[in-house]
């Protein structure tokens, strides 16, 4: 009987711990860095996801007030999790919403936006990495604010929430 | 390019003898004949792994960039000491190793286990090959080092120069002989409980390999943070990191499980205890490689993992822990006949007192690291736990756990009745009590608990010394230990009692004092390095007897990948280390200056060095005897 107490004990434990630590492999949490702001972005060349042309970042940095370049892959659980987010900061006609795909499958990654949607006006390709690390990302996800001058104004570390978008929305007012 | 693709098929053919000889082993246990050939395949098993780590060698010499894993972690101008090094310096490989490990460990149990029971040796080698298929997946699903890239890249992403450091390229090896010998001792105990084998004779055998590991555990971590000290500049050898913590709990409860083998070798007493203690310590293990690889415990300042890599070392994980507590349950019958009459004067208890001990601390480290992580996925609320926790709930139980340990092993087994020198253990005790006093005293500061913690070890200190002198020889490998252990907290103590530091902003030309030393800034000199550029400055420190020591703390700007790193200079001596350490102040002449005087830094290295020598020499003998 107390045997049996134990045992039973054990496996709620043990499916607690299982569930929390589950969990926690998915939470990323969010970050704003304070010193990373006001910073030039630097120039660069990628591919675009679709077309596979080349593009380079003047391409893409023109014709708007503020830019969103989002880090994102299909393997990171976050990002699935900010995607509403994105979804509805794409619907404010102010800001050019830009998708850096990190390390991933372009296949799956298109996938991942024809059955989620695309809120991306442009979406371009990071295949090793080398991009994010010259814009001096952090980690994934990851999102910069940027102006109009190319300057990074707010960079938001992790999954955006709702209460990012809000602060975008004041910024970009 | 030839090597990346012989050593994928390697590895996929390793997988595949595994599984073979994990089917023929259950054969061989249904009909109790021991198939020979499970020991040739097993053989080729160890070489197929050894291949395919040595072809991962080879692409990194080679500056093979067609391999994902070369080309993230190493560059064409790095020495060719870092690119071996590199090969375990990062996720893919360093699971390699593992599994090369592991293969080799249970190769070396096959051979040196030729006298004991057949079903025994062949479980153990069930339950082993059971965590090498899941290594082998593991490492062939979601973190194969052998990806091909194409078109192949020019030059590589270069590897962390923080990582390149001599400490560091032999720490993970070492390390990792720890870690997986552990998993022997979980499938040797899981065996001896189905076959009902937890004996005097299992605890004598299994014994080696629980020395082992902690052999080089001990040095393992000993150089992990020997490495933290002199490579990342911060003037400390250990802060409580949680990656730190995650090789901390292992040992703990080696070393708990190294004190109850003894009373099952010669009371058969602790049984039970001595089963949890062996599946808790690899299970630790395997949590550590969980928190590490899975990415929960990474700083901000490096990229997400994969989580699908997380996912599969949890269920993993936890496949392992209900396998091991169904098993324990269901076999584990500790019979009334085993009950024997217990004094609390005795050696069985003292071990046994040191075990709660050493239990309460591991729980105490076992929160600080997971707390966070359940905190932030139960309540979303980011907290850090840092070294005033571990000092607040560690230092009150230390100074028991001291004088405890000075006492307990002079006990006898089975009963103690008259205690031998009571008179001097107590004259011994004022003597470190006065000691203690005095030292505050001449620091000027008066903290009641830090002095009776002082004392006790010194009390320890003082007694391990005196058993050198005691005529009996025959555990010299244990006094050889437990005087490496008071040495390490006695050296801890002080050296965090009578440390002191200045920070400074000084240009070149300038002079500080600090205390009694004169720190002078003479000059900077740039150099243009292999990989690196390196700005040196020449500093000089006296002090009031006119003693001059120079100083050349080194700044190095390494091109791949962009990063600055501070080397500092340490002058080491018997009684005391200087450490002075520079960094730059951006768009500014002045550098940010950082000079330590840190005491008996060394005698905490030499001390854990005598922890590792007791343990060694305890193996020498065990294995002459045998």
């Amino acid at each position: 009987m107390k045997n049996k107490i134990l045992i039973i004990l054990l496996v709620f434990f043990l499916s607690f711990c299982f569930f929390v630590l589950f969990k926690s492999l998915e939470s990323s949490g969010i970050y704003v860095p304070e010193k990373t702001e006001n910073r030039e972005l630097t120039e660069f060349v990628s591919k675009d996801l679709f077309s596979k042309k080349k593009i380079t970042s003047s391409e893409i940095f023109q014709g708007s007030d503020y830019y969103i370049l989002n880090i994102w892959a299909t393997w990171c659980a976050p990002c699935r999790k900010e995607h509403p987010q994105l979804m509805e900061l794409s619907k404010n006609s102010s800001i050019k919403l830009i998708g850096l795909n990190y390390r991933d499958d372009s296949k799956k990654a298109k996938k991942f936006l024809n059955k989620l949607g695309n809120p991306f006006s442009v979406n371009i390709t990071d295949q090793n990495g080398t991009i994010s690390i010259e814009l001096g990302g952090y980690g994934i996800p990851e999102t910069f604010l940027i102006n109009k001058d190319k300057k990074i104004i707010k960079t938001f570390i992790g999954n955006l929430n709702n209460e990012s978008v809000r602060q975008i929305n004041l910024i970009v007012k | 390019m030839l090597a990346n693709h012989i050593g994928y098929y390697s590895l996929v053919m390793g997988l595949a003898t595994s599984i073979l000889i994990f089917l023929l082993s259950l054969k061989s246990y249904k009909f109790k004949i021991i198939d020979k050939r499970i020991f040739s395949i097993s053989f080729l098993q160890l070489f197929f792994v050894l291949i395919s780590f040595t072809s991962l060698v080879i692409c990194f010499v080679i500056s093979d960039f067609s391999n994902e894993t070369v080309f993230n972690n190493s560059h064409t101008n790095k020495p060719i000491f870092y690119k071996i090094s590199g090969t375990w310096g990062n996720h893919e490989g360093s699971l390699l190793l593992w599994l090369l490990v592991l293969t080799l460990f249970l190769f070396l149990f096959l051979i040196t286990s030729k006298k004991e029971s057949k079903r025994y040796r062949i479980l153990t080698l069930i339950f082993q090959q059971v965590i090498i298929i899941g290594f082998f997946l593991f490492v062939l699903v979601t973190s194969n080092p052998f990806n091909y890239l194409f078109p192949e890249p020019i030059e590589g992403l270069g590897l962390n120069p923080i990582l390149q450091d001599p400490a560091l390229a032999i720490h993970p090896p070492i390390l990792y002989v720890g870690y997986v010998g552990s998993s022997l001792i979980f499938s040797a105990t899981l065996a001896a409980v189905i076959e009902n084998y937890i004996s005097k004779d299992w605890a004598k055998n299994i014994k080696i390999w629980v020395l082992v590991s902690w052999i080089f555990l001990t040095i393992g971590i000993m150089v992990g943070s020997i490495w933290a000290y002199y490579e990342l500049g911060w003037g400390g050898f250990w802060f409580w990191d949680p990656v730190e913590n995650v090789s901390l709990m292992p040992w703990l409860c080696l070393t708990a499980l190294l004190h109850c083998l003894l009373v099952l070798e010669k009371r058969e007493l602790l049984k039970s205890w001595t089963i949890i203690l062996s599946i808790a310590t690899f299970t630790l293990s395997m949590c550590g490689t969980f928190l590490v690889r899975s990415g929960i415990l990474n700083s901000v300042h490096t990229f997400a993992n994969d989580p699908s890599r997380g996912i599969f070392i949890l269920c993993f994980l936890f496949f392992l822990i209900i396998i091991s507590l169904i098993i324990f349950f269901l076999f584990n019958k500790e019979k009334q006949k085993d009950y024997k009459k217990i004094y609390f004067f005795s050696k069985e208890v003292s071990i046994l007192v040191n075990n709660w001990f050493l239990m309460y601390f591991l729980s105490v480290v076992l929160i600080g690291t997971l707390y966070p992580i359940f905190l932030e996925v139960l309540i979303d609320h980011k907290i850090s736990v840092g070294p005033p926790f571990y000092n607040k709930l560690i230092i009150p139980f230390l100074i028991f756990f001291l004088i405890f340990m000075s006492l307990g092993p002079n006990l006898k087994w089975i009963r103690e009745t008259n205690i031998k020198h009571k008179f001097q253990l107590i004259i011994f005790f004022f003597i470190s009590l006065l000691i203690s006093f005095l030292i505050y005293k001449k620091i000027g500061q008066t903290n009641l608990i830090n002095t009776v913690l002082v004392s006790a070890s010194l009390y320890l200190f003082i007694v391990t010394i005196r058993d050198f002198f005691s005529k009996e020889l025959y555990n010299f490998s244990k006094k050889i230990s437990h005087f490496g252990f008071s040495l390490l907290i006695l050296s801890i103590l002080l050296n965090g009692i009578l440390s002191s530091e200045v920070i400074m902003n000084l240009k070149v030309g300038e002079k500080f004092t600090f205390k009694n030393e004169k720190i002078f800034f003479k000059s900077l000199e740039n150099n243009k390095k292999e990989n690196y550029q390196s700005i040196v400055g020449y500093f000089t420190v006296e002090d009031n007897k006119k003693n001059i020591s120079q100083f050349k703390p080194e700044l190095r700007i390494y091109d791949q990948p962009l990063v600055i790193t501070s080397e500092a200079d340490i002058k080491t001596t018997l009684f005391k280390d200087k450490f002075l350490v520079m960094n730059t102040i951006k768009g500014n002449e002045y550098f940010n200056v950082r000079y330590q005087i840190k005491p008996f830094m060394i005698w905490i290295w030499i001390s854990t060095l005598l922890l590792a020598i007791g343990g060694c020499l305890n193996l020498y003998n065990r294995l002459y005897e045998k």
